[in-house]
């Protein structure tokens, strides 16, 4: 299996805050990894330091075999590296069908923009019901779909979801971690950031632990769900 | 009857002028949430750049409306390449500042625009080439020229053509999207700078485009007249719900009919009074504006 994503030492700060010191991490191709962590740990630094959108001190980030340490958040974007934000970050005075049309800013061609926005219709069927509905209208649940289908439009080969489950009933946990599981079967890689870790490791090839901006624990998904440090950090007794 | 229509023309013509300054204040504010208080300067550059073109030019252009239209596009490109340049140079430095640096910097900036024109142009008024003399067309007693109208319909071309641009296009809607949550549009691959670029570029070229307007309509121009349209642009944009383009176009309509009618009735001293006066109702009763929303502020 060929990495699509591999990061060494990254170091981030914000002020005298250390947020990531020396993180190692890959992600394979079609291989989804969940990274796992208290809050505070460093998981969402680590995506937006992927997507670029945050700058690391040392360490290097590499994805489909580029150097992208430095590179600007939209050209990311345009090597198909989607990152999609924890809280969603719909904007909400635009439609539904506007927000995913923005989904599409890089793809130049208006045909598959149209195309990619049926394909998210077809796995989210509410969000064509709300297509002409602002995004701020939305249930919790619904903005998370609009915002993976946003993603999706752009036509991601990796994948990085910042928490998707927060703050969602179980029933809509499911069937976002079965949209996720549906893209990667359609050809992308997945990083998969979340609180809930059960969750995660049910979907998850691999996974990590990330504690005060290192990695702790890292290993097959079934070995993280039976590890007994995890189990008692994460999983609950 | 008579009085009544010609009060009714001047306030729209008037209105118009405003409104293109207006949308670009409020463009401006919508998108980086700053009172670009150079704008109205920018307008002034606008005219003085008509001026320039014609000045060099007057002979070869003739005096018609196709002359009318190449002196506003170079206005327009003249002022819209400024904007830009000045977004970058002094405010895009100070995007993470506090409001109160940049706010200060757009007032310096302000300065700078007026004082460097007082300095090549001289500080005493500028006759304006080409005026709204000439042919014009009886309305029941009323007058407006020709190229008035051919004003007039060139802003509302502009106006139209703006609105679709925002509503309709992929860089409208980026517009749109920068102006609730810029740090989003940036993982939508958006290059958040150079929307707002262009944002500046287009806010500027149509208050190019006003200060040629003007400069026909008052038949002179002068440093400072940026100066008080500026506020007035303000003003509008507050009226009509400051962010809100068609609101602001509104608004500008509303405050020329507005003077055009208090100057008939009260005198022209009275005319800048009516302008702030509504600025300060709307701010203390309204200040969401005729057609804005309640606007939430963003962490
Ligand atoms: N913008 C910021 N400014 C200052 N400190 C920050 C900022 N963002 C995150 N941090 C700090 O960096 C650390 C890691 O945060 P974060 O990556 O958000 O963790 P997680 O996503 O795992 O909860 C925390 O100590 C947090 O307080
Ligand atoms: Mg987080």
């Amino acid at each position: 299996m060929s990495t699509v994503l591999d990061l060494k030492g990254v170091e981030v700060c914000y002020g005298r805050v250390e947020a990531l010191r020396g993180l190692d991490l890959t992600v394979g191709e079609r291989e989804i990894v969940a990274l796992l962590g208290n809050n505070g740990a460093g998981k969402s630094t680590t995506v937006s330091t992927i997507s670029g959108v945050v700058r690391s001190r040392a360490g290097s980030i590499t994805a489909f075999g580029d150097d992208i340490t430095s590179a600007t958040p939209w050209s990311i974007v345009e090597r198909g590296i989607l990152h999609v934000p924890e809280g969603r970050r719909i904007f909400s005075r635009l439609t539904v069908h506007e927000n995913l049309q923005l989904g599409g800013y890089t793809v130049r061609d208006n045909a598959v923009i149209d195309k990619r926005i049926n394909e998210v219709y077809e796995l989210f069927p509410r969000m064509a019901e709300r297509r002409g509905q602002q995004g701020g209208t939305l249930s919790g649940g619904e903005q998370q779909m609009l915002a993976i289908g946003r993603a999706m439009v752009a036509g991601p080969r990796l994948i990085m979801l910042d928490e998707p489950s927060m703050g969602l009933a179980p029933l809509v946990v499911a069937q976002v971690m079965e949209a996720i599981v549906a893209i990667n079967q359609a050809g992308a890689s997945v990083l998969l950031i979340e609180q809930n870790a059960r969750a995660a490791l049910k979907v998850a090839h691999r996974g990590y632990v990330l504690d005060s901006g290192r990695v702790t624990v890292t290993g097959p998904a079934d070995e993280l769900r039976a590890d007994p440090q995890v189990v008692e950090a994460y999983l609950g007794a | 009857m008579d009085h009544l229509i010609q009060l009714i023309l001047d306030g729209l013509f008037v209105g118009s002028f405003y409104a293109l300054v207006a949308l670009g204040y409020s463009m401006v504010y919508g998108i980086i949430k700053l009172l670009n208080f150079a704008h109205g300067d920018i307008y002034m550059l606008g005219a003085f750049a008509g001026f320039t073109v014609l000045s060099v030019g007057a002979g070869a252009l003739g005096g018609g409306f196709l002359a009318l239209i190449v002196i506003m596009a170079l206005a327009m490109v003249g002022t819209g390449a400024f904007g830009v340049v000045l977004e970058r140079v002094a405010y895009r430095p100070l995007r993470n500042a506090p409001r109160l640096s940049v706010l200060i910097t757009a007032v310096g900036a302000s300065f700078a625009l007026e004082y460097g024109i007082a300095v090549t142009f001289g500080p005493n008024p500028q006759v304006y080439p080409i005026g709204v003399s000439g042919g014009a067309l009886g309305i029941a007693g009323a007058r407006i020229t020709y190229a008035q109208l051919a004003m007039m319909a060139i802003a509302v071309v502009l106006m139209v053509a703006l609105d679709a641009l925002v509503r309709k296009t992929r860089a409208g809607r980026a517009m749109r999207a920068i102006s609730l949550d810029p740090k989003a549009c940036l993982l939508m691959g958006v290059n958040v700078d150079r929307v707002i670029s262009r944002t500046f570029f287009l806010g500027s070229a149509l208050a190019g485009a006003a200060g040629v307007m003007a400069g026909a309509y008052y038949g002179k121009i002068d440093f400072l007249m940026g100066f008080v349209i500026g506020l007035k642009a303000f003003t509008a944009a507050v009226i009509g719900g400051i962010g809100n383009l068609r609101g602001a176009v509104l608004g500008a309509i509303v405050l020329g009919l507005l003077e055009s009618f208090g100057v008939a009735f009260l005198g022209s001293q009275w005319r800048d009074v009516f302008a702030f006066g509504f600025l300060i109702l709307f701010l203390t009763v309204r200040p969401t504006g005729l057609l804005g929303e309640r606007v939430t502020e963003r962490v």
